[in-house]
């Protein structure tokens, strides 16, 4: 790891600021995507600015119509919280699927959806109930926030400060892990919300996490094992590597949306 | 003998390891010890151009910045292999000469282009980063096949036979051909065992400390063969006196074969600190050790087998290519060889007619690893007997009973030349059976049927070589009375510490608290060959029973002299030598301390009481054979290719037990490795030679939750060669287990039309068959 200095700023506007003066900033969550990075070299900042020092982006509340999680809220308090389990149960159930207890005690929810890993498990959540990302200047719409693999419509120096779920009538998320890693090789979030069912997939897109829109007209339009029987994946572009090819990728969507379909009291 | 199970209650190294106190190589820091960082070639080949080191030796702290021009230039020499199949009566083969750093050309990733010496790791690091290398990049050819055909770019010029190290050629041609000609059967199949990386939980490491008063080098190096790593060095790499060399390897977190021949670290690091004047520490990253280390396996093979209807197996025939990498390295025969000469595992097969052509490309070398070519040659077998048992519409099990050989028949001279001792194969297979209640299956298949999945069995026998090189142990009691243990093997994670303190416990009657341990040091231990191969346990084994039996006959000497008797009146009973026919006695402790007395019969007979063993094994002496049995059933989704292991039983000859407890831990070890292997491992690389497997998040190390649980059996038939009837055990479980479970998966899916299955059986992979299979591909 090269020698860099880390600064605990107690503002946002501070943070901001201490970005856009320093030549080469990261802002630093959890750290387990840069921490690693930085230990391979592949990442290697002059100066961290530690974000837990911001109280606004702490804490979850429960707004009646969504849930509000504080963006370096840690894996581990989302699991633990009664205010998650008693609005969105499946967001804890997707949460226990994260990696592995050391990394939920330290990663944070904000970290996770800013890396924008393609093979995460969040973003079928943020996509899949359609959450609105609160940064230090704006709001920013889930199906606006996804750009491509490791890229958001974060600027450079923005911060994402919460995130605001809608409760969902009823969600389920099923995931394939990769033996070696544990991220998604595929992991589907099927939401049926009060505008109308949401599906989304994480791990298989070429691009990243995105809707399968296919589904869900299905969905609004008929019954769940018609709208599965209808749909066709094949054109879908996903991610081709050896151990996991894009037509087992493919069937793998498939084989999800239907387990958490299943899951759903329909 | 006794079986020391009984009063097993943990191994003595237990305390340390448990409680931290451990110490492997970076827990040892030198004084004013200096860092070494790699710089490693990111081409799978290319020309070396030229290396511009200025920037980097500019960065802070950077102390040296050596390259390939500094080894020639200082002298160093190459390394060839630790020994060629020559020596074990195979080809002459092309053996390559590797720098310890490239100077003209790199032939892999990962072959190392020059040194950085820093104050500290992170400093080698950054600088190692300036070193500004001028690559011209060449073609890649990464299958060892290809490497062999028209376009496959030559790695070493001087090498007239192309990309071909040597072609090994083991039975009888002529026979084979008639056999097969008048076989009522023959079938063919094609099998591939992918590399394997090692995966040491304990990277390799080393520091390196040259005294230049002493004009002494001290090296510290996590290694199965100390000695060994010695000789490498100072003949081939500094050309000086052994005895100017001390290698310590202290405890060693893992081996598996990876650390039984030196990497060029180990001599980058006593040369960098002659260069520096400083003590100077390598540690490998995970991210290093996947790219430099030597990896195991990976073999393409050509198989067929001819039977008659009736199951009588007439021959088997194989055209092997075994891919070296970009060097023959290190113990690289061993599994070269083993491939080949253990196809006809237990069973008497007539005629066979093999060869394996060992292959340059342009990816990391291959070397020994857990099973060294045993597990290759019984997968090419037991695959070929479930085929040919399938073709023949005959019982699997019953087609082994039909071919194993006897007891009767022992000693049985195989087909390529193995000399069995011992081995009751039919005993075990029918125990194996039973134990696995394979007269149930019909039952468990039906109830698996009825949640939609197929259930799959398979009986597999193998066999293993144990016991390679001669081996020497010493005993040597210390003034006071208590002794010491002086080990040429090397225990990295088997447990010797244990096992000969409690042999040697038992032989001499003395209590187990009064006596030391010591392994690992070449100052310390005359000379030793370490421990892989299964080897420790009769060579370590037999060679420490006849020093005891060397110490005996001295302290006979003493008690002679004390008990004013002849020697050869003199017994040695339960910690006691007496005078037949009398009560006179002495203990041997009293012996002992007798020998170490400023004055008295010392004087007479000579200062101190020790005794040497020697052992020998293969070649020259007899080996030992461990075998066994394993019967494992699957459960595969049909629709998914999801696969679990419902029932998984090891049956294994190992001889006499020294200690269960241990031999099953081994056992248990080597089939969580062979599980790796069948199911979830593989080091890859892409068609530019670029590794696509170098960490844990893309090569899949099997975990507790991929462990079906083991039903381990242990059956004692004693050796009939060596001493203390022992055979090996530390691969066994290695060896069978990817046979084991390819052929129950291969039971559950060939009524779909499926003949062949690639290791590693992912479920992506059984899905892709499966669909293949159904699409009629």
């Amino acid at each position: 790891m090269n020698e860099f200095q880390i600064i605990r700023p107690a503002a946002l506007s501070d943070a901001v600021a201490a970005f856009n003066d320093a030549e080469e900033a990261m802002y630093l969550s959890g750290g387990m995507t840069l921490i690693p990075s930085m230990k391979a070299r592949l990442a290697a900042p002059q100066l961290l600015i530690d974000l837990s020092g911001l109280p606004e982006m702490q804490g979850i509340s429960d707004s009646g119509l969504s849930l509000r999680i504080g963006a370096m809220t840690r894996w581990a308090e989302i699991l633990r919280s009664d205010v998650v389990a008693g609005a969105i149960p499946e967001l804890a159930r997707l949460v226990g699927q994260i990696a592995d207890r050391h990394v939920r005690n330290r990663g944070t929810i904000g970290g996770s959806i800013a890396n924008n890993d393609p093979a995460a498990d969040c973003p079928a959540a943020v996509l899949g109930l359609g959450a609105t990302l609160i940064t230090d200047r704006r709001e920013i719409a889930a199906d606006d926030f996804y750009l491509g693999l490791f890229t958001t419509a974060l600027e450079e120096d923005e911060i994402l400060v919460a995130i605001d779920f809608p409760k969902p009538q009823a969600a389920a998320y099923a995931k394939h892990p990769h033996p070696a890693s544990g991220y998604a090789v595929a992991g589907v979030m099927v939401a049926r919300m009060a505008q109308g069912w949401r599906v989304a997939v994480t791990g298989a897109g070429a691009d990243g996490a995105f809707r399968l829109t296919e589904l869900e007209a299905a969905l609004q339009s008929g019954p769940v094992e018609a709208a599965l029987e209808k749909i066709d994946v094949s054109a879908i572009q996903v991610l081709n590597e050896p151990a996991f090819p894009a037509d087992f990728r493919r069937q793998l969507i498939l084989w999800l949306a239907r387990e958490s379909l299943g899951r759903l009291a329909v | 003998m006794n079986d020391l199970r009984d009063r097993f209650t943990g191994r003595l190294e237990d305390r340390r390891f448990l409680t931290g106190t451990g110490r492997y190589v970076d827990d040892i820091t030198l004084p004013h010890q200096a860092h070494m960082a790699l710089v490693l070639s990111p081409y799978a080949h290319a020309v070396l151009r030229g290396i511009d080191t200025a920037e980097a030796e500019a960065m802070p702290g950077v102390l040296a910045v050596l390259t390939g021009a500094d080894v020639l230039a200082d002298g160093l020499g190459p390394v060839p292999p630790f020994f060629m199949p020559k020596m074990w009566g195979g080809p002459e083969g092309y053996a390559t000469l590797r720098p310890i750093l490239c100077t003209d050309r790199v032939r892999c990733v990962g072959d190392r282009v020059a040194i950085v010496i820093a104050e500290t790791r992170d400093q080698a690091r950054l600088a190692a980063e300036m070193v500004a290398v001028d690559y011209d990049p060449l073609p890649v050819v990464t299958s060892a096949r290809a490497a062999l055909e028209g376009d496959g770019v030559p790695l070493w010029e001087d090498n007239p036979t192309g990309n071909l190290s040597c072609s090994l050629e083991m039975g009888d041609k002529a026979a084979t051909a008639a056999a097969f000609a008048a076989a009522d059967v023959t079938l063919h199949r094609h099998f591939l065992t992918p590399r394997l990386a090692p995966a040491s939980l304990e990277p390799r490491g080393c520091i390196g400390h040259y005294d230049a008063g002493e004009d002494r080098y001290t090296l510290h190096t996590s290694s199965q063969d100390p000695h060994g790593f010695r000789a490498v060095i100072a003949r081939n790499v500094l050309k000086c006196a052994e005895s100017r060399i001390r290698v310590i390897s202290p405890d060693v977190g893992g081996g598996f074969g990876l650390k039984a021949h030196m990497h060029p670290e180990d001599a980058l690091v006593l040369w960098a600190s002659r260069r520096t004047g400083r003590p100077v520490k390598w540690i490998a990253t995970r991210s290093e050790a996947m790219m430099t280390d030597t990896q195991g396996r990976g073999q393409e093979i050509e198989a067929e087998i001819a039977l008659n209807r009736d199951g009588k197996v007439l021959a088997v025939r194989a055209t092997a290519w075994t891919n070296m990498g970009a060097y023959f390295w290190g113990t690289a025969t061993p599994p070269f060889y083993f491939a080949m000469q253990l196809i006809p595992n237990v069973y008497d097969l007539g005629a066979v007619d093999l060869t394996n052509h060992a292959v340059f490309t342009n990816i990391a070398p291959m070397s020994v690893y857990r099973g060294a070519g045993r597990p290759e040659a019984t997968f090419v077998m037991e695959r070929l007997m479930d085929e040919a048992a399938a073709a023949i519409g005959m019982d699997p099990v019953e087609l082994r009973l039909k071919n194993v050989i006897a007891p009767e028949a022992m000693p049985f001279k195989t087909a390529t030349g193995m000399v069995y001792d011992s081995g009751e194969f039919a005993n075990m297979i029918r125990k194996a059976r039973a134990a696995a209640d394979w007269a149930g299956f019909p039952a468990r298949a039906e109830a698996s049927r009825a949640k939609g999945l197929l259930r799959g069995r398979s009986l597999i026998s193998y066999i293993e070589v144990a016991g390679v090189m001669n081996e020497r142990m010493e005993l040597r009691f210390e003034p006071d009375g208590t002794l010491t243990i002086l080990a040429g093997t090397h225990s990295h994670g088997q447990g010797h510490a244990t096992v000969f303190t409690e042999l040697v416990a038992d032989w001499l009657s003395i209590p187990a608290e009064s006596i030391r341990y010591v392994q690992g040091d070449t100052d310390r231990i005359l000379v030793g060959r370490g421990t892989f191969a299964a080897r420790s346990s009769m060579l370590g084994g037999s060679a420490l029973l006849r020093a005891k039996d060397a110490l005996i006959e001295r302290a006979k000497e003493m008690a002679a002299v004390v008990l004013q008797a002849e020697i050869a009146d003199i017994d040695f009973e339960q910690g006691m030598l007496k005078v037949r026919g009398s009560n006179k006695a002495l203990s041997l402790i009293e012996a002992a301390k007798l020998f170490y007395l400023p004055a008295g019969p010392a004087n007479l007979l000579g200062i101190g009481l020790t005794g040497a063993g020697t052992a020998a094994g293969k070649p020259g002496a007899a080996p030992n054979y461990p075998n066994g049995c394993m019967v494992c059933e699957v459960e595969v989704n049909p629709k998914t290719g999801a696969l679990t292991i419902e029932r998984f039983v090891a049956f294994d000859d190992v001889g006499r037990i020294l200690n269960a407890t241990l031999c099953e831990g081994q056992i248990h070890g080597g089939i969580a490795q062979g599980l790796g292997q069948a199911l979830l491992e593989a080091m890859t690389y892409d068609e530019d030679g670029q590794l696509t497997s170098g960490s844990f998040m893309d090569y899949c190390m099997p975990r507790a939750e991929h462990m079906p649980a083991v039903d381990s059996y242990l059956l004692e038939v004693p050796c009939a060669t060596n001493p203390l009837q022992v055979k090996g055990v530390g691969e066994s479980g290695a060896i069978g287990t990817p046979a084991a479970l390819v052929n129950a998966v291969m039971d559950a899916i060939r009524p779909l039309g499926v003949t062949s299955i690639d290791m590693p059986v992912t479920q992506a992979r059984l899905w892709q068959t499966l669909r293949d299979a159904e699409a009629g591909v």
